[in-house]
């Protein structure tokens, strides 16, 4: 990954280009690319790029061009078929003039046009610039792993791997988007392209931005989860589509080891980046090294299955462990990072990890994230499944017993925990066929979170987090199935707008290591996504088939043991041992009220619950993180203060 | 103070963060307003066993004892009384 700036001045008012804009912007991003720098300024253009070296080391620096410079490109990610394209590209007669991934960008559209991204295998962020058609282009990811932000202000269009670069662009101040928190803590991230910064919004995974002299953005959605209509499965046995999976996992990572640098990989004892690693290890001659965390809470640790892992695959493992004090102390620059309030401190830990990798000399990790996505492995699938199950028969207790199995603590007795579990997850159990269905209990309970926010705030909001997602489902869902309906959104939502980012890209850029992930390849996501949803979880034994697919690479206890979902130590970090000052400081009712998001007295009042409490409850515990997390996202970001 | 001012205190305290008691009515149903989730049910039982001294066994633990500050003080009289 690297880091890429520009500013289009399509306006006749612009304030001329000079390279110290540019570099002001890039200097916001350097952890992005500590390699070198690059620019490229020629009329109403300005591109800079922030260099994180993996692909051809002497001669990759970016801007690049095409044979004539009509074409110019800056680009942050990785294209895993350049080699295939480059092969095709000089058989039609272009020259190349480096080694590097990024210069098939230029030559493809010369000859594609828009078009040329159907081509690219990878995690991309582009801006590619056609300076015969006066026109801007950028481009994200079909996932949305790489990230790219957008502002216009007076006649200019700006952009930006990460928003902190773009608050360096003269005239863009960073105010709260009340709609972008408000969606966040309900769907645990603001509704693309909305951030929480108003004003500012991201290129939305799968699309293409056009941008001409008329300053108008035109969008154009290339690629998108979709499923096929209920029963019109890939057809084949459950041996074929087995081999089928394994042999696109196996390419897909394949593919994921190029490079002229080291490349590592995250082990956390699951079974995705188990399976990640095992491949590694059988189809590669790459040297298998792999980084894990773990946490003083044995009720997140899972270093026991890391450890059964290693010793399975031999493989050289550097691990470090996470405590509360860490969390307490880090949680600041991981907002810093994300730049968005977060409901968990989850990120911090991923922080830790990659600076990890990093000080052992590994800039590209591989990890399994997007499996459960693609493949079937959350809990709130088979929360859907249950409900499903439950709505044909509503008066059934012993239906809606089965989320005790998810939920444990439900377990209050047999015969009549139906009314609670009725209050919990029965919102929704009339019409099982709505296109939300499935996430409607999980955003009850996010959205109780905004009972903290104060009177005036709640004014700001006018339309609801929920209405806001009303165009996103389409119109196709209501053939799908219901289990695919529940993965649709949970992409759409929490995949992008937080695992990617928050947890996974700006923890990992913090650090300058390169993430990369073989589940999230779209051929490996466009063949699960025809896969028969049974294959992906047979009764309620989750992504059944991607075990079937692997499971002579993984030792036993690893394929067959319970999903634990990755958490890290919430609320009771900041206090059980010693309470860092900035918490004190940002909730207390003299800065609650000077900020205004929230109501000062209601937090006082939060604050000595969880602290009171060992073990809050989720709702307690995601109130608190938003209130804390947002209090120090206005002091970075509105303030432009440090929180020490 | 009262079994019920209690009761109305800990709701207001825990789970409506606030002491504005004009927001709680002795009868209303906790489920139906949504003032008490799937976690809050049992930080509400641990509360009672606690500050009244009671066990609270599985097959009390139902909406008809529970429900609503009402249904609590009545149910903890009838504990105390048997």
């Amino acid at each position: 990954m690297c880091g890429i700036v520009g500013i289009f001045n399509h306006g006749a008012h612009g304030i001329p280009h000079s390279r110290d804009n540019i570099d002001a912007m890039l200097n916001e991003i350097s952890h992005r690319g500590p390699d070198g720098k690059g620019h490229y300024i020629d009329g109403p253009i300005a591109l800079g790029h922030a260099r994180l070296s993996i692909i051809d080391l002497a001669g990759g620096a970016q801007p690049i061009h095409n044979e004539d410079k009509s074409v110019w490109v800056v680009f942050n990610g990785e294209i895993y078929n350049y080699i295939e394209l480059r092969r095709a590209l000089e058989a039609r007669g272009h020259r190349f003039y480096t080694r590097s991934d990024t210069e098939v960008l230029v030559h493809l559209y010369e000859d594609l046009g828009n078009n040329f991204v159907a081509e690219l295998v990878g995690q991309f962020a582009i801006a590619l610039w056609d300076s015969k058609a006066s026109k801007l282009l950028l481009v994200r990811d079909h996932a949305g792993i790489a990230p790219l932000f957008y502002t216009q202000i007076g006649g200019r269009f700006a952009f930006a791997s990460e928003i902190k670069a773009l608050l360096r662009v003269h005239g863009v101040d960073a105010r709260l988007n009340a709609h972008g928190l408000d969606q966040l803590m309900t769907l645990w991230a603001p509704v693309s392209p909305n951030t929480v910064f108003e004003n500012i919004y991201e290129v939305s995974p799968g699309h293409l931005l056009e941008i001409d002299m008329s300053g108008q953005v035109k969008a154009y959605a290339y690629w998108q989860w979709r499923y096929p209509a209920e029963g019109d499965y890939l057809a084949g046995s459950e041996r074929q589509l087995a081999g089928e999976l394994r042999e696109l996992l196996i390419d897909a990572t394949r593919l994921r080891l190029r490079s002229d640098v080291a490349v590592g990989a995250y082990l956390s004892g699951g079974l995705d980046s188990s399976v990640t690693a095992a491949l590694i290890k059988k189809y590669s001659d790459v040297p298998l090294r792999t980084f894990s965390i773990g946490f003083e809470d044995a009720g997140l640790d899972e270093t026991a299955y890391q450890q059964i892992m290693i010793k399975h695959l031999g493989a050289e493992h550097s691990h470090i462990r996470c405590s509360d004090a860490d969390i307490a102390r880090e949680f600041p620059s991981a907002i810093w990072h994300t730049e968005s309030p977060l409901l968990r401190t989850a990120p911090v830990p991923m922080r830790m990890l990659s600076r990890l990798a990093r000080e052992q000399g590994y800039k590209v990790v591989l990890t399994g994230e997007g499996a459960d996505e693609a493949l079937g492995g959350y809990d709130i699938f088979k929360e859907n499944k249950i409900r499903q199950f439950w709505a044909k028969f509503p008066q059934s207790t012993r239906r809606a017993s089965l989320l005790k199995r998810l939920y444990p603590y439900l377990d209050l007795n047999q015969g009549t925990g139906r009314a609670y579990l009725q209050a919990f997850f029965g919102i929704g159990l009339d019409n099982p066929q709505q296109p939300f269905f499935s996430h409607l209990p999980r955003w009850e309970t996010t959205g109780k979170t905004k009972e903290f926010f104060s009177a005036t705030f709640k004014e700001r909001i006018k339309i609801s987090a929920t209405k806001a997602l009303d165009g996103m489902m389409p119109n196709e869902n209501s053939r799908w199935s219901a289990f695919n309906r529940g993965q649709f959104i949970e992409a759409k939502t929490l995949l992008s707008g937080y695992l990617l980012s928050s947890q996974g890209d700006r923890m990992l850029m913090a650090s300058s290591v390169e993430g990369r992930f073989p589940f999230l390849d779209h051929r490996v996501i466009e063949f699960a996504n025809r896969l028969p949803p049974r294959l992906k979880m047979k009764v309620l034994n989750e992504k059944y088939l991607l075990k079937a697919a692997t499971q002579d690479l993984l030792p036993e206890a690893i394929t067959a043991r319970h999903k634990q979902p990755y958490r890290a130590p919430d609320a009771p970090a900041f206090f059980r041992g010693g309470t860092p000052g900035y918490v004190h400081e940002l909730l207390s009712a003299r800065s609650i009220n000077e900020y205004g998001y929230f109501d000062a007295a209601k937090v006082k009042r939060l604050v000595d619950k969880v602290q009171r409490m060992s073990n809050p409850g989720y709702k307690d515990n995601m109130s608190f993180i938003a209130v804390l997390s947002t209090q120090i996202w206005h002091t970075l970001f509105v303030k432009k203060q440090q929180v020490v | 103070m009262s079994t019920q001012n209690m009761i109305v205190d800990y709701i207001l305290q825990n789970f409506l963060f606030s002491d504005d008691r004009s927001l709680i009515n002795p009868d209303d149903s906790f489920l139906a307003k949504g003032i008490i989730d799937s976690t809050g049910i049992m930080e509400l039982i641990f509360f009672i066993e606690d500050q009244f001294g009671v066990k609270i066994s599985d097959e009390e633990m139902i909406p008809e004892n529970l429900d609503s500050v009402t249904r609590i003080v009545k149910f903890v009289a009838r504990k105390k009384a048997g």
